[in-house]
C-alpha cells in the first residue's frame, strides 16, 4: 500500500497536520505565532547545514530549530520590544539559511522543495520520522497535558502548585522543534506555522473546553491536509499551499459562522 | 504545631532596584495574617515569593513538608483565544471530582450554572469566587489571597471578605492576604504585617494601627485606615471625609 506515492502523500499530510494541530492550540493560546515563525524560518539553515555536512536533513532542522527556539526563549524573559526582536531573528536566519544554501554544491535544486514542501516525494523513512516524531510529540503534550495547561492560564497558578513554568515553556519549545523538523519535508518551512496555527483558530469558535478546541483542531488539520492535496491533484497546485489554503478557507467558514452565532 | 511556613532574610532586587530586604516571616496554622502597605512596598511581591511564584534573590523560605496552597493570584487573564468553562478552570492543575467541584462553588456562594460559563462572561465577583472555589478544591493548608477583591464594590469586598472568614473557621486552613482595603481586611485579620520594602511594624491590627511606623504611612492621627473602619461602625460624622481618604490609598495600593 505505502509503495503508492500518493497513500505516503496522504499519509504525511496526515501525521504533520494532526501533530501541528494539536500543538498549535498551545501556540495560539500562548500568542507564540511569531516564535513558531522564527523557528521554522530558521529551518532553512538547518537545511544548509545538513546538506553540508552529508546528515540526515532532519536531524540538522532539528538542531538549528532548537538552538533558535532556546535562543528566543531566553530573549523573551528580558521582554523587550519581543515582536522586533523574533521579526529580526526570523528573518535574518532565514536570509542567512539562503546564503548558506548557495554554497553547498547542487542544494539550490533542493531550495524550492524545502520552502514550499514537496510531499510528493516523500519516502517511506520520511513517513516514519513524521509518524515517530508526531507520536513523540503526542505522547509527551499528553503526559504533561494539565500541567502545560495550568501553566498556559497561570504561570503562578502553576507556581503555587507545584508546577514550573518555565519547565512547561521549554517542553513546548521543544515540541514545537521537532514539529517543525518533521514538518518542513511536507508544507515547507515558509508554511509551517501557517498548518500549526490556521486550524487552532479554525477550531477556537468550535469550542468550549481546551480538550474540545484541540479535538476540533485536529479534525480541521486532518480535514485540510486530504482535502488540500485533492485539490492539489485537480489544479495541479503545489500540495503544501493548497492544504494551507484549505485550511483557511475552514477558518473563514468557522469564524463567520461563530460571528453570526453571537 | 509548627508553623506552616518560615521565611528569613528575605531580599528581591529587580535589576538594581531593591523591591525588598531583611523580610522575617512566619505564618501559622489557622491564622489569618493580611500584609498592607503602600504602592510599590513588595507586598505582592513578598506573597509570590511565599507562593513560590518568584525566586528570593537572597534569604531562605521553608515550607512544612507536603504544604499545598490555595492560591488566588492578583491578576487572572484568560486570553480569548483559550476556551474555558468555569468548571474546567476547577480542574486545574488535578481533575477534580465532580461532587467536590459543584460543593466548592456552593461553598463559595455560586450556583451551578456557573458550571458550563466561559471564564471570559463571568461577571467580576463570580470570577473572583470560580477562583477561591479552585483555590479551595486544592485541599489547602494556607489560602493565599493576592488583592482578591480588586474590581468589587466595596459591599462586595466585605462580603467576600466575610467567606474568607466563614472558610477559616469551618476549614481549620490558614490565610495570608495582600490587599489595600485596610479597613476592612484589618478588622478580620489575627495579625497584620505592615510592608514598605521591609516590616515595618507587624502585630495584632489594633497594635499596628496604632504604631507610629503605620501612621506615617497610612495617615495620622485618627485618619488611618482602622480609625476609619471604627467611624464607620461609629456612625462618626467624618464619614465622608475619611472616605475619600482610604480611597486614595485603595487605586494606589494595588500593585
Amino acid at each position: 500500500m505505502l509503495d503508492d506515492f500518493l497513500i505516503r502523500a496522504a499519509l504525511a499530510a496526515l501525521g504533520v497536520g494532526l501533530v501541528a494541530s494539536t500543538l498549535g492550540c498551545f501556540v495560539v493560546w500562548r500568542r507564540m505565532a511569531y516564535f513558531g515563525d522564527a523557528t521554522a524560518h530558521a529551518a532553512i539553515l538547518g537545511v544548509a547545514l545538513s546538506l553540508g555536512l552529508a546528515l540526515p536533513v532532519t536531524w540538522g532542522v532539528l538542531a538549528v530549530a532548537l538552538a533558535m527556539a532556546l535562543i528566543i526563549a531566553a530573549l523573551s524573559d528580558r521582554r523587550q520590544g519581543m515582536d522586533t526582536v523574533l521579526g529580526v531573528l526570523a528573518h535574518s536566519a532565514l536570509a542567512i539559511g539562503l546564503i548558506a544554501v548557495t554554497f553547498v554544491p547542487g542544494a539550490r535544486l533542493d531550495l524550492e522543495s524545502y520552502l514550499f514542501g514537496d510531499i510528493l516525494s516523500v519516502s517511506r523513512g520520511d513517513l516514519a520520522v513524521i509518524w515517530g516524531g508526531g507520536a513523540l510529540v503526542a505522547a509527551v503534550l499528553a503526559w504533561r497535558w494539565q500541567a502545560l495547561l495550568t501553566a498556559t492560564v497561570n504561570p503562578d497558578l502553576a507556581a503555587a502548585s507545584g508546577i514550573d513554568p518555565g519547565r512547561e515553556k521549554r517542553v513546548l519549545t521543544i515540541a514545537l522543534a521537532v514539529v517543525v523538523a518533521v514538518s518542513i519535508k511536507v508544507v515547507g518551512a515558509l508554511l509551517i506555522t501557517a498548518l500549526v496555527i490556521i486550524p487552532a483558530a479554525a477550531a477556537r469558535p468550535l469550542s468550549r473546553t481546551p480538550e474540545q478546541m484541540v479535538a476540533a483542531a485536529a479534525g480541521i488539520a486532518a480535514v485540510a491536509a486530504l482535502g488540500g492535496l485533492w485539490l492539489a491533484f485537480r489544479l495541479d497546485a503545489p500540495a503544501g499551499p493548497s492544504i494551507v489554503a484549505t485550511a483557511a478557507m475552514v477558518f473563514a467558514v468557522t469564524n463567520v459562522l461563530g460571528r453570526l452565532r453571537g | 504545631m509548627s508553623d506552616l511556613i518560615t521565611a528569613r532574610g528575605l531580599a528581591k532586587r529587580y535589576g538594581g532596584r531593591r523591591v525588598l530586604d531583611h523580610v522575617d516571616f512566619r505564618l501559622a496554622p489557622g491564622e489569618i495574617v493580611t500584609i498592607v502597605g503602600p504602592n510599590g512596598s513588595g507586598k505582592s511581591t513578598l506573597l509570590r515569593l511565599l507562593a513560590g511564584a518568584e525566586t528570593a534573590s537572597a534569604g531562605s523560605i521553608s515550607r512544612m513538608p507536603g504544604l499545598r496552597l490555595g492560591y488566588v493570584p492578583q491578576k487572572l487573564h484568560v486570553d480569548p483565544t483559550l476556551p474555558l468553562t468555569a468548571r474546567r478552570f476547577l480542574d486545574l492543575p488535578h481533575r477534580a471530582d465532580p461532587a467536590a467541584a459543584r460543593a466548592a462553588l456552593l461553598r463559595v456562594g455560586l450556583e451551578d450554572g456557573v458550571e458550563k460559563t466561559q471564564m471570559s462572561d463571568l461577571s467580576g465577583g463570580q470570577f473572583q469566587r470560580v477562583l477561591l472555589a479552585r483555590a479551595l478544591l486544592q485541599d489547602p493548608h494556607v489560602l493565599m489571597l493576592d488583592e482578591a477583591t480588586q474590581g468589587l464594590d466595596q459591599p462586595g469586598s466585605a462580603a467576600f471578605y466575610r467567606l474568607i472568614e466563614d472558610l477559616r473557621r469551618d476549614l481549620g486552613c490558614a490565610v495570608l492576604m495582600v490587599s489595600h482595603e485596610l479597613h476592612v481586611v484589618m478588622s478580620a485579620s489575627d495579625r497584620v504585617i505592615c510592608l514598605n520594602g521591609h516590616v515595618c511594624c507587624e502585630g495584632a491590627p489594633e497594635h499596628v494601627s496604632s504604631a507610629p511606623e503605620y501612621r506615617a504611612l497610612f495617615g495620622s492621627g485618627t485618619q488611618g485606615a482602622l480609625a476609619l473602619y471604627r467611624h464607620d461602625h461609629d456612625h462618626h460624622h467624618d464619614h465622608a471625609h475619611d472616605h475619600d481618604h482610604a480611597h486614595d490609598h485603595g487605586h494606589h495600593g494595588a500593585h
